[in-house]
C-alpha cells in the first residue's frame, strides 16, 4: 500500500459521500417517474428520454439561448478583457491602486452581481434605462429585462462585467511570461510596435488565449445563478437556459426525473465539447 | 496613443466601479428621497439609518455570524484536508494518480442542480439536514478538488531536496512536511483560505435548498429570503450588500497581485 493513500483518504472520502454518491443516485433519478402527491416513484426505464427528443420545445428553446448566452458573455469578457490586459501590461501611473479597484467584480458574490444589475435596470431604482432613452437605444424608460426580444442581455451585461476581470487576470499573467529580451531584440531590428504585436505576442499567447476560451465556455454554460436572481428564466422563458431550466424542472415543477434526464443531456454535451477541447489541447502541444 | 489608452482606462473603471458606487448611493439615501428625487447622482441628504439597521435589527446579524461560522470553518478544513491530498499529488508516484486527478475534474464539471436533491437525501441520512455542520460537509466536498490543484502546484514550486535533507539529518517524513515545507507553503496555505473562504461566503444555491430555519441561514440564502418574502426595502437590501461585500473585496485586493505572480511563475516553468 503506497503511503500516498494516506494523505489522499480523507479527500476521497469527502468526495466519495458527497458527491459521487449523490451523482450516481441523480443520474439513477433519470428512470424515474416522481408522484409528487403520493410521495412515491415508480421506475419508467427510457421513458424520459423520449420526452426530451421529441416533444420538449423549452429544451430546443434553452439550447439556443445556452448558445447565446455562452457566446455573447465569452465574446465581451475576451474581449474587453484582453483590452484592459493590455493597458494593465504596458504600466502607467497609479496602476498599484487602480488595478486591483478593476478586479473588484471577481470579488463580488454571483447573486449580488444579479441584484445589483436587477437595480440598475430597473427605472424605479436604476440609471440604465434613462441612459438608454437618451440614446435613443429605447423610445422609453423601461425595464428591459421584461422584454422577452431583449432581456437575455440583462444576465449578459452582468456576466460581462463579472467576468472581464477573470480574462484579464490570465492574459495579464501570459503577457507578464514573455520575457522582455524578446522585444528588445526585436526593436533593434527595426520592428513596429504594431508588428511587435502582431508576430511576437498575438502567437506566444495564443495557446493560453484559446484554452482559457474553451474552458471558460463549459464553465458560463454551466452558471446558472446570475439569470435565476435577475429573471428566472422569463419572460417566456426567453432568458432560460439549459442549467436554469433543470433548476426550474427540478425545485420549481418538482419533477426530480426529468430534471436528471435534461442533466443527463446537457453533461453530455458537455463531455463530448470536453473531448473536442482535449484533442485541441494535445495538438497545440505538439506544436509548440 | 496615450490618450486612446487614457479614455479606454477611464471607461473600464467607469464600467466597473459604477454600480458599485450606486448601490452604496441607495444604501446611504433616507427611504424618503428615494422615490421623491428620483433617479438623482447623490440625494441631498445622507443616513446611515439601514447600516444601524441591518448591523442591529432584524436577522441579518445572525446571518452574518453564520455566513462567518460556515466560510471560516469550511476553509480551514479543506486546507488543510487539500494540503495533505495536494503533498501526496505532488511528491508521490502511484498507481490510479491519473484516475484521481480525472475523478478530481470531472467532480468539476457537471451542472450543480443535478446533486441538490441526492445531497439533501445523504444529510437527511445523517441527521445533519438544515443545520450548518452540514453545510460545512458539503461545501468541504465541492471545494476540494480545486483547493488540491492549489496546493499541489504550490507544493511542486518547493524543492523536494529541502525535505530530503531534512530527512536525512533524521526528520520523519510528517516532521519534513511540518517543519521544512509548510512553512515554505505559508503564501500558498493563505490563498487556498482566502479562495474557499470567498467561496463558502457567495455560495447561494445549496445553502438556500438545504436550510430552512431562520437561525440557521446565512448570509446569500437570508438576504434572498429577505428579496422574495417582504415588500422590498432598498435602502437596507443596498447596505446588507455592501456590509457583505467588504470581507470578500479586503481579501481581494490583497491577494490579487499574488494571483498574478503566480501564474506568471507557473506558466514560466511550464
Amino acid at each position: 500500500m503506497n503511503k500516498a493513500w494516506f494523505y489522499l483518504a480523507p479527500t476521497l472520502l469527502f468526495i466519495f459521500l458527497l458527491v459521487l454518491v449523490p451523482l450516481v443516485t441523480g443520474i439513477s433519478y433519470a428512470f424515474y417517474d416522481f408522484d409528487l402527491i403520493s410521495g412515491t416513484k415508480e421506475f419508467v426505464g427510457f421513458d424520459q428520454f423520449k420526452r426530451i427528443l421529441s416533444e420538449d420545445e423549452i429544451f430546443t428553446m434553452s439550447l439556443v439561448n445556452t448558445l447565446f448566452w455562452t457566446s455573447s458573455s465569452l465574446f465581451f469578457q475576451f474581449t474587453f478583457g484582453f483590452a484592459l490586459a493590455l493597458i494593465l501590461n504596458s504600466g502607467f501611473k497609479g496602476i498599484k491602486f487602480i488595478q486591483p479597484l478593476l478586479f473588484v467584480p471577481w470579488a463580488v458574490p454571483s447573486f449580488l452581481i444579479g441584484l445589483m444589475w436587477v437595480w440598475m435596470f430597473n427605472p424605479v431604482t436604476g440609471p440604465l434605462p434613462y441612459i438608454f432613452e437618451a440614446i435613443g437605444l429605447m423610445d422609453a424608460p423601461e425595464n428591459i429585462l421584461s422584454d422577452p426580444d431583449h432581456a437575455m442581455w440583462g444576465p449578459i451585461t452582468a456576466n460581462v462585467w463579472y467576468g472581464i476581470p477573470f480574462f484579464t487576470i490570465m492574459l495579464l499573467a501570459a503577457l507578464k511570461s514573455i520575457p522582455g529580451e524578446i522585444y528588445e531584440a526585436a526593436s533593434i531590428d527595426g520592428v513596429t510596435r504594431f508588428q511587435a504585436f502582431r508576430y511576437i505576442t498575438v502567437p506566444l499567447i495564443a495557446p493560453t488565449i484559446i484554452i482559457t476560451l474553451l474552458i471558460r465556455a463549459i464553465w458560463i454554460s454551466n452558471f446558472a445563478e446570475i439569470i435565476i436572481v435577475m429573471t428566472g428564466g422569463g419572460p417566456a422563458n426567453s432568458t432560460q437556459i439549459v442549467s436554469t431550466y433543470i433548476y426550474d424542472t427540478a425545485y420549481q415543477k418538482m419533477d426530480f426525473g426529468y430534471a436528471s434526464v435534461l442533466s443527463i443531456a446537457l453533461l453530455f454535451m458537455l463531455m463530448l465539447y470536453g473531448l473536442t477541447l482535449g484533442r485541441i489541447r494535445r495538438k497545440m502541444i505538439s506544436y509548440v | 496613443m496615450k490618450i486612446t489608452k487614457n479614455a479606454f482606462l477611464a471607461g473600464f473603471l467607469i464600467f466597473t466601479l459604477f454600480p458599485v458606487f450606486w448601490m452604496l448611493k441607495i444604501s446611504l439615501t433616507p427611504d424618503r428621497l428615494l422615490f421623491t428625487e428620483g433617479i438623482v447622482m447623490w440625494p441631498s441628504r445622507i443616513t446611515f439609518d439601514h447600516y444601524y439597521a441591518v448591523l442591529l435589527e432584524g436577522s441579518f446579524p445572525d446571518y452574518f455570524i453564520n455566513s462567518f461560522i460556515v466560510s471560516f470553518t469550511t476553509a480551514a478544513m479543506v486546507t488543510i484536508i487539500a494540503a495533505l491530498a495536494g503533498y501526496a499529488l505532488s511528491r508521490f508516484d502511484f498507481k490510479g494518480k491519473t484516475i484521481i486527478i480525472t475523478l478530481l475534474l470531472i467532480t468539476q464539471m457537471f451542472p450543480i442542480v443535478m446533486v441538490i436533491a441526492p445531497i439533501y437525501n445523504v444529510l437527511t441520512f445523517i441527521n445533519l439536514v438544515d443545520s450548518l455542520a452540514g453545510l460545512i460537509l458539503v461545501y468541504t466536498a465541492f471545494n476540494l478538488p480545486f483547493a488540491c490543484f492549489l496546493m499541489q502546484t504550490f507544493f511542486d514550486g518547493i524543492p523536494i531536496e529541502l525535505e530530503e535533507a531534512a530527512m536525512i539529518d533524521g526528520c520523519t517524513r510528517l516532521q519534513a512536511l511540518e517543519k521544512v515545507t509548510l512553512p515554505l507553503c505559508l503564501p500558498g496555505i493563505g490563498a487556498t483560505l482566502g479562495f474557499v473562504f470567498t467561496a463558502a461566503w457567495s455560495e447561494l444555491l445549496f445553502a438556500l435548498m438545504f436550510i430552512n430555519r431562520q437561525s440557521q441561514m446565512t448570509f446569500p440564502a437570508g438576504i434572498m429570503n429577505f428579496v422574495t418574502k417582504f415588500s422590498v426595502d432598498w435602502g437596507q437590501m443596498a447596505a446588507a450588500m455592501i456590509l457583505a461585500l467588504i470581507p470578500v473585496c479586503l481579501f481581494f485586493a490583497y491577494i490579487q497581485r499574488f494571483i498574478v505572480q503566480g501564474l506568471t511563475a507557473g506558466s514560466l516553468k511550464g
